[in-house]
């Protein structure tokens, strides 16, 4: 129903090749503004009994420098193989990528002293302390010894650990942990900061510190975050979302445009009988609207849906059904993945939204 | 270039360094992450450093009264010393392939494939690290020379402990290529305890290997162990020749040069870490 994001690049090529005088539609895929760019990413892994898994099936994707873009999916739709590719970590299977103006698969090396990354796991050397992992960290990047001291005690101060650099590792808290890794990550100077799901298994407090700590961040230093989650709220906040899944694009576009893109709004009525009311609902309002009931009540999507309580009420009531409650939502993040995905992605309720 | 201007006054010199820069300070990384875990796991060091002590004392000193010095050319834990500085190296360097294993385990594993060198580089870091590790540990247990009777002469003790950086090297290039190729860590301690006890006892460590039946003479002769300590042994035959002890490796009935010995330990160990390097680069 929407086309993807890999119909577009083939209507854009087949532009260029009917008219070639006619001004690019998009963007050119290496132009420096991006911070990373990729064309037809494909990553496939040999799968049980000769057969090919297709982790990453032609992925097109631009970031420009200083956005914080989230990449938004469901388990297992390739998000951290994606950045696994981006990263120079492992090698793509056809395509290209650019990242901080170097390819991935010819200059590796250029590509992660460029980059920095947090894994969705913690990587630290517990039995050692905050500082001799940060050490040995600037040692494996190459700094020479005389900086190391220096850009040591530079990120440990906004991450709030200097007090605790003599502290082993594994003394820390959970949240500590992550900024020290933050902290590590900044220790070379990276231009993009991946961040793979960075706020898994922290409590809402120590999320919201992670946040406001990368926000700041990124207003300070200028750096382009790419960030994985699977926390609405999270993406909420970003300069831009794409949404993947299996492995690949399905949207693109700013937390507003998405929604703006389903437009309508959620209107849910409480009524003393549901079943009715429904029936009710589906002749008042317009036609081809289709009507919910669910543990929420009696649901549709229309455009202005403040507009369409009174009426709607006035029809119930006209019924002889009683309302209890009426309410219309703006479409939420949630809705624009269940809109191009067919699933919803608040898979753990109860770890969502918990702490704001 | 780099969007942190701010913040990366070595954005310009990071172009410059030479790449072979980069890729020492990696393996000084490395080698400065080993040193720094010997430090903090002081319990753990100790107790690596208690087992040969008890071998020799605990083992060798019952065995002192059964063993005649004649049968060996000297006393029971003068002949043991060797094999117990071989025991001390070989742990530092069964822990370097542990420690891969783990690493990949726990993730920072990835945390080190992530830094800007070629995976050569990180697998001989690990190597120097285990090596030097093992060179420490060793020297440690060279004090105690004097208590099975051997002079402290600095030439004797140097040529020792020479001797236990070239075992040791190949020890560890041996289980880094194990790990390398084994990645579960249940058959990597599987295998090691399998092959561990024989090929000590296959070394001469404990008895002389002429004191073996013929197949097990055959196989002490591709023993890595039997090399250190024959090399051990004889840097002690060299230094105080009226503690030399009988036998050692043979080739169809004659000693090899104590030198080609040491190049072939340092052949041996150079093959293996330079295999175990090219499987560890293979590309994902």
């Amino acid at each position: 129903m929407q086309p993807s994001a890999g119909d577009d690049a083939l209507a854009a090529a087949a532009l260029l090749n009917a008219e070639v005088t006619a001004p690019r539609t998009g963007e050119p895929p290496h132009d420096p503004g991006y911070a990373i760019s990729t064309r037809g990413l494909v990553k496939s892994y040999p799968g049980p009994d000769g057969t090919t898994v297709d982790a990453v099936r032609g992925l097109d994707l631009d970031v420009r420098r200083g956005e914080t873009f989230a990449f938004l999916g469901p388990n297992g739709a390739g998000k951290s193989t994606t950045i696994a590719l981006l990263c120079a970590l492992a090698r793509p299977t056809s395509g290209h990528a650019t990242v901080a103006g170097f390819d991935v698969a010819t200059q590796p090396h250029d590509v992660r002293r460029q980059v920095g990354i947090l894994f969705q796991h913690s990587a630290l050397d517990p039995d050692l302390t905050v500082e001799q992992n940060l050490r040995i960290h600037a040692r494996l990047y190459g700094l020479p010894r005389r900086d190391v001291r220096r850009r040591t005690a530079e990120v440990l101060e906004p991450a709030g650990l200097t007090d605790r650099r003599r502290f082993p590792v594994r003394a820390l808290s959970g949240g500590m942990r992550r900024r020290l890794e933050i902290a590590r990550q900044l220790l070379h100077s990276p231009s993009v900061l991946f961040l793979d799901e960075p706020t898994t298994g922290l409590d809402p407090h120590a999320r919201a510190e992670i946040w406001e700590h990368l926000r700041a961040l990124r207003d300070r230093l200028g750096s382009t975050l790419f960030v994985t989650t699977h926390y609405l709220e999270e993406a909420e906040n970003c300069d831009r979302i794409a949404i993947i899944d299996g492995g690949r694009l399905v949207a693109q576009g700013t937390p507003h445009g998405l929604k703006a893109e389903i437009g309508d709004d959620r209107v849910a009525l409480r009524t003393s009988d549901d079943g009715r009311a429904r029936e009710v609902v589906a002749r008042t309002a317009p036609p081809d609207r289709p009507v919910t009931v669910d543990a929420d009540g009696t649901w549709l999507r229309v455009p202005d849906g403040s507009a369409w309580i009174p009426r709607l009420c006035a029809a119930l009531e006209a019924h002889g059904i009683a309302v209890h409650a009426a309410s219309a939502t703006p479409p939420t993040l949630d809705d624009v993945f269940f809109h191009h995905t067919g699933r919803s992605i608040t898979t753990t309720p109860a770890t969502t939204g918990g702490g704001r | 270039m780099s969007a942190l201007t701010l913040q990366a006054p070595q954005g310009t010199e990071r172009g410059r360094a030479p790449r072979l820069r980069h890729e020492l300070r990696a393996i000084h990384a490395l080698v400065h992450r080993d040193l720094l875990r010997l430090a903090c796991q002081r319990s753990h060091t100790a107790l690596v450093l208690l087992q040969p002590v008890v071998y020799l004392f605990a083992l060798g000193g019952g065995l002192a009264t059964l063993i005649p010095a004649a049968s060996l050319g000297t006393g029971y834990q003068t002949y043991l010393f060797p094999g117990m500085l071989m025991m001390t190296v070989q742990t530092p360097a069964i822990m370097v392939g542990i420690r891969l294993i783990t690493d990949r385990q726990s993730g920072y594993l990835r945390e080190l494939l992530m830094a800007p060198v070629s995976r050569s580089t990180l697998l001989l870091g690990s190597c120097a690290g285990g090596t030097l590790v093992a060179a420490v540990q060793g020297a440690v247990l060279l004090s105690l020379a004097g208590a099975v009777g051997l002079p402290y002469d600095p030439v004797l003790l140097l040529l020792l402990l020479g001797s236990m950086l070239l075992a040791s090297f190949t020890l560890t290039s041996m289980t880094l290529a194990l790990s390398v190729t084994l990645r579960s860590p249940e058959l990597f301690h599987t295998l090691l305890s399998l092959l561990m006890m024989p090929l000590l006892f296959l070394s001469g460590a404990f008895f002389p290997l002429e004191s073996m039946p013929g197949w097990a003479r055959g196989l002490a002769t591709v023993n890595p162990l039997a090399y250190g300590v024959d090399l051990l042994r004889r840097c002690i035959a060299l230094r105080v020749p009226d503690q030399a002890a009988v036998g050692g490796i043979e080739w169809a009935g004659r000693q090899p040069p104590l030198l080609l010995e040491a190049g072939l330990l340092l052949a041996v160990g150079g093959l293996t870490l330079l295999w175990a390097a090219r499987r560890f680069s293979r590309p994902e």
